[in-house]
């Protein structure tokens, strides 16, 4: 099969919106990071944004339909790193997540994985396109995506593993499950919730998901990150109060605030206009993927765009939803915001996909 | 992979766009969630994100000095520097503790225990490791900046106090304000860990003392490690506070009690200063200053003669036979007493009963007493025949005009009352009915009859004016910022300034009969200052009934009666006046000589600063044809005076304080002249000398260690 790609079919659009994004992240590190010991994790995450560019421009060209072949294997070897994570991973603020490779490079195996499930499962429902879903698909899909999550918890990483379910759900739901068969295994998994709560989860991941209902019941313990989370955006008001000026991030008072709380931080040095002018990004984002995953050329590329959608709007909600204090405290980070390299580099990879399947539209 | 069936097949745009709502949905409550945040929570998220990074360090205002009427310093403060380390800055805390400990002079293992201790806390918190370290463990500190990053030092002011204990009672300590006083509206202001007055002259006048604390806003990151200063409040210092004391006279005072139980007060009768205030046992304030060991209060609170008891103002006990000189007062103003005469055989029968007089104790008896000889023999059947001729009613209505039984409203916190007993009294207290024979007990001051050492004093001083009652107080009014003047007055309540109209007559008689009290004649000739018209009255209060004390036998004989003496000088319209209290003490007239050191004392301090020693001599007259002429003044203490005697006129007189005699008492320019016919009923007998001035203090068997078994009863 022949294929003309041409960067003329680039979503340039799409790279604008993340380019701004990109921009944003890298201002906020910066402010962020000003007075502590992390001064220079705004470079480090510019050198991270490259590379992601440089892997999504790759990515782009590579047609996504080999993915989709090697989807088995890779999905295996995945299985086979996460046991790996677990028996001689390194441990860091005490998980088990990480793995050190030659040349001091740490990889993070669950952020590739979320990657790899989202082609796994969009080959998987592709293939049973046409039919209605039986019990047995839907099993196959659940066991597949919970069988890592199942590792990944065990790290113990909970953040990151709640963000495959929404791979699967949004699989489930374009895959055509039935409105009686969703209700039911609603029912079953509301029904699973009880006994996982007392047998699955630590007591300090419980404290975590119960205490943004009350943070000032524990303002010293877990309270804490919320509390200080909410002043911090509370305190930002209307038009913020400035970059590199905000009491709560300069102060030390608001939490890892170039990671998972740097919305928090950017709340407060820009507002409630400089947040809305984020979250219209993250929309203006999903929109244009949404419409890609509408003019994609095949079904699976449908999927797969889609997983990315459903993985970063999941990320988005369950991100600001924790520092705005309506979620608990999960440690997922910001889809473009957060630093960190394995975050980055999942985001541009899923990118690069996406631009290799609108690039691909006009194709056959 | 091409020959997929389904490639080609399209999922439902439907479906799509329900995803494209759901996004939107999501992004509509995140959005509303910051809208709640940061439209309708801004002001309040401001707040306490400035509450979280504002930090108020306070700036402590200096207390205000203390000093006595001359101006001299009796409190201080001095800069005193805390040692601290903060284990966050420690590069190897662990191989600096040996450095560290020699340098700071403490033991290792003692500063290893400090740490240990607040180990738990977070790292950046500082630890207190010495309070109030000395100037060369400073330079050690300063000196090792570089190698012990660690260790830091914050100064402050804290309180000196006179040593040994040194007028402690009327000064006070300061202390930590407790969770008691944050709940009394007087100390609305206070914050937990304020330094506030605790006792004494600081406890009542801290608000003049205190000051205003300043403070320093710094901004504070969530370490609490500052990052910059946004402003100063500067504090205010404490005004300094003049007191009325006399730092001789309260120096006489101190050496003249010396370790005995009880109290001294010197008063000015002219005007209500404290020119001395003395109670023992003592304690040391500089150990409240800095935190005082644990076991150090424990000893100071359960120890039966009540160390931090100001008895001064606070001991209640039955005042003896000092109380003779207010019912001799009663009786002579209500005409009863001038030509009273009672036949004393050492003792009489009184309601049935016989009563002793304490001269029975010596198998002698005074005989036909009348008022004058009544007091200055302090005979009891004469007392027993005036009271019961004057009533129980009489005699505590005069008692309550001369504030028996009232606090005094002197400026010192927590003053006794005392209790004058009466019909009323008793009806209302305990719901019984008064005994006629009651009134003899209470006749010679005691009964229910209790007074502080204060209360009985202004008492005997304003008898000794002619009737002229003054508050004592502490402070000079006029020191008293104005808008403070009300809230002193409500502070303080009590009998305050009054005058009771005294027959001059009257007056006389009591304050000759009193001069005659330290004569050989009376019951305090061993007290007799030479050269110093010096009158009294001793006062020896059983503690217990003589019937218990014979049951109690030899340990009964331990039990002494606790010996008052209240003296002026001179006689009337007294400069000073002096009560002293000795629980214990057993005879009045130990008392007496205890306070005839306090009146010398200022009467020598008065001659001295106003040049004027010499003027006695040629005032005192002989006293009788074969007394040497012209005693001289007690050489040790007035070289200059005998220098000088013989060339110095007698007049002008400037000092009213002089030894006189009875007959001749009109050089004393504030006393009326002295009608013959009074000065010539008690002629002295012939013959006799007077002593100088000069006498052994202690008597082997009262010695500081006697154990007081007084019913002291401590005011609440």
């Amino acid at each position: 099969m022949r294929r003309f790609l041409s960067f003329r079919d680039f979503d340039w659009t799409l790279l604008a919106f993340v380019l701004a994004l990109s921009v944003i992240s890298v201002l906020e590190i910066y402010s962020a990071t000003l007075h502590t010991k992390f001064v220079h994790f705004d470079e480090k995450q510019v050198l991270w944004l490259v590379g992601g560019f440089a892997s999504m421009f790759v990515l782009s060209l590579i047609d996504y339909h080999i993915l989709l072949d090697i989807a088995v294997w890779a999905y295996g070897i995945c299985l086979v790193s996460l046991v790996a994570v677990l028996a001689v991973g390194t441990k860091v603020m005490g998980g088990r997540r990480w793995i050190r490779l030659p040349g001091g490079i740490h990889f993070q195996p669950s952020e590739w994985v979320k990657l790899v499930l989202i082609i796994v499962l969009a080959r998987f429902f592709t293939n049973l396109s046409g039919r209605d879903l039986t019990w047995k698909d839907i099993f196959k899909a659940i066991f597949m995506v919970v069988v890592p999550m199942l590792l990944v918890m065990k790290q113990p990483d909970l953040g990151t593993a709640l963000t495959y379910a929404p791979v699967l759900l949004c699989g489930l739901f374009l895959g055509g499950i039935s409105f009686r068969q969703a209700s039911i295994l609603f029912l079953a998994a509301a029904l699973a919730i009880v006994p996982a709560w007392y047998k699955v989860l630590k007591p300090y991941q419980k404290q975590r998901l119960t205490s943004f209902m009350q943070p000032d019941a524990d303002p010293r313990g877990n309270g804490y990150q919320i509390r200080q989370s909410l002043i911090a955006v509370g305190s930002g008001g209307i038009w913020g109060q400035g970059a590199t000026h905000g009491t709560q991030t300069q102060g030390d008072f608001l939490p890892i605030p170039y990671t998972d709380f740097i919305f928090a931080a950017f709340c407060e040095e820009h507002g409630l206009v400089g947040a809305i002018f984020v979250l219209l990004l993250y929309f203006l984002l999903l929109m244009r993927l949404v419409q890609n995953a509408q003019t994609a050329a095949d079904l699976p590329g449908t999927f797969i765009i889609m997983g990315v959608v459903a993985v970063l709007i999941f990320q988005i909600a369950v991100n600001v939803g924790m520092v705005i204090g309506i979620m608990p405290v999960t440690g997922i980070p910001l889809p473009l915001m957060s630093y960190g390299g394995s975050s980055v580099l999942f985001t541009f990879l899923a990118l690069g996909i996406v631009m290799n399947i609108r690039m691909s539209r006009f194709v056959n | 992979m091409a020959g997929a069936p389904n490639r080609d097949e399209k999922i439902p745009t439907l479906k799509l766009t329900v995803m494209q709502y759901v996004i939107a949905l999501v992004l509509v409550v995140l959005v509303s969630g910051l809208w709640r945040l940061q439209v309708l929570g801004a002001q309040n998220y401001r707040a306490l994100a400035e509450a979280n990074r504002i930090r108020k360090v306070p700036i402590l205002a200096p207390r205000g000095k203390i000093f006595d009427r001359d101006g001299r310093l009796l409190v201080d403060n001095y800069p005193s520097v805390t040692c601290f380390l903060v284990p966050e800055q420690a590069r190897d805390l662990d191989t600096d503790i040996p450095l560290i400990a020699q340098g700071l002079h403490m033991d290792e293992t003692q500063l290893r225990a400090v740490l240990r201790r607040f180990q738990h806390q977070p790292k950046y918190q500082p630890i207190p490791l010495q309070q109030d370290i000395t100037p060369d463990e400073q330079a050690f500190i300063a000196a090792h900046r570089n190698e012990l990053p660690e260790l830091e030092t914050i100064e402050e002011q804290r309180r000196l106090y006179p040593s040994n204990g040194f007028a402690a009672h009327l000064i006070g300590y300061v202390g930590e304000v407790s969770e008691e006083m944050l709940d009394d509206p007087r100390y609305a202001f206070y914050q937990p860990g304020d330094v506030v007055g605790r006792s004494g002259v600081e406890e009542s006048y801290d608000p003049v003392l205190r000051g205003q604390d300043g403070s320093r806003d710094v901004i504070v990151d969530s370490h609490g490690r500052e990052l910059g200063a946004l402003g100063i409040e500067p504090s205010v210092p404490g005004k300094s506070l003049k007191l009325t004391i006399d730092l001789d006279v309260q120096e006489a005072a101190e050496k003249a009690l010396g370790p005995r139980n009880g109290a001294i007060v010197a008063i000015d009768p002219h005007t209500g200063d404290v020119l001395a205030m003395v109670s023992r046992p003592t304690f040391d304030p500089n150990e409240f200053a800095i935190r005082i060991h644990r076991n150090d209060w424990n000893k100071l609170i359960t120890d039966p003669e009540h160390p931090l008891l100001n008895k001064a103002i606070q001991a209640q006990l039955a005042p003896g036979s000092t109380f003779k000189i207010i019912e001799a007062i009663a009786g002579l103003q209500e005409g009863i007493a001038e030509n009273l005469k009672a036949d004393c055989h050492g003792g009489g029968v009184f309601y049935g009963h016989y009563y002793k007089c304490w001269i029975s104790a010596r198998h002698q008896s005074h005989g036909i007493t009348d008022i004058s000889k009544g007091i200055f023999q302090s005979c009891d059947v004469f007392f027993y025949t005036l009271g019961e001729k004057l009533g129980i009613d009489k005699i505590a209505e005069w008692a309550h005009k001369f504030g028996i039984g009232q606090k005094t409203g002197i400026d010192l916190p927590n003053e006794a009352a005392g209790t004058m007993p009466s019909p009323e009294w008793k009806m209302r207290n305990y719901h019984q009915k008064w005994y006629a024979g009651e009134v003899i007990s209470v006749a010679i001051g005691q009964g229910a009859v209790t007074v502080t050492p204060i209360q009985l004093i202004r008492a005997i001083a304003g008898i000794a004016s002619g009737g002229v009652l003054k508050r004592p107080h502490v402070v000079f009014p006029n020191e008293i910022p104005p808008d403070l003047q009300q809230y002193y007055k409500d502070q303080f309540p009590g009998s305050g300034d009054q005058t009771v109209p005294i027959d001059p007559a009257n007056w006389q008689i009591v304050t000759d009969a009193m001069a005659q009290v330290t004569t050989f004649a009376g019951t305090a000739g061993m007290a007799h200052l030479d050269g110093i018209d010096f009158a009294g009255k001793t006062g020896s209060a059983q503690t217990v009934s003589n019937e218990y004390k014979k049951n109690l036998g030899a340990a009964g004989s331990k039990l002494l009666d606790t010996a008052w003496f209240v003296g002026v000088s001179p006689r009337r319209n007294p400069d000073i006046a002096v009560v002293v209290l000795w629980q214990n003490g057993g005879e009045g007239y130990f008392s007496a000589r205890l306070a005839a050191q306090v009146i010398e004392a200022y009467v020598n301090k008065q001659r001295r600063t106003a040049n004027n020693l010499h003027i006695v001599v040629n005032a005192v007259p002989p006293l009788t044809g074969t007394s040497p002429a012209a005693p001289a003044p007690a050489p040790k203490s007035k070289p200059t005076a005998a220098l000088h005697s013989p060339k110095i006129p007698a007049q002008p007189m400037e000092m009213a304080a002089l030894w006189t005699a009875p007959a001749n008492a009109t050089h004393n320019l504030r006393a009326r002249k002295i009608p013959a016919s009074i000065a010539a009923k008690f002629p002295l007998p012939p013959g006799t000398t007077l002593q100088a001035g000069s006498f052994p203090l202690t008597s082997p068997a009262h010695t500081a260690s006697d154990e007081s078994h007084s019913e002291l009863r401590v005011a609440k």
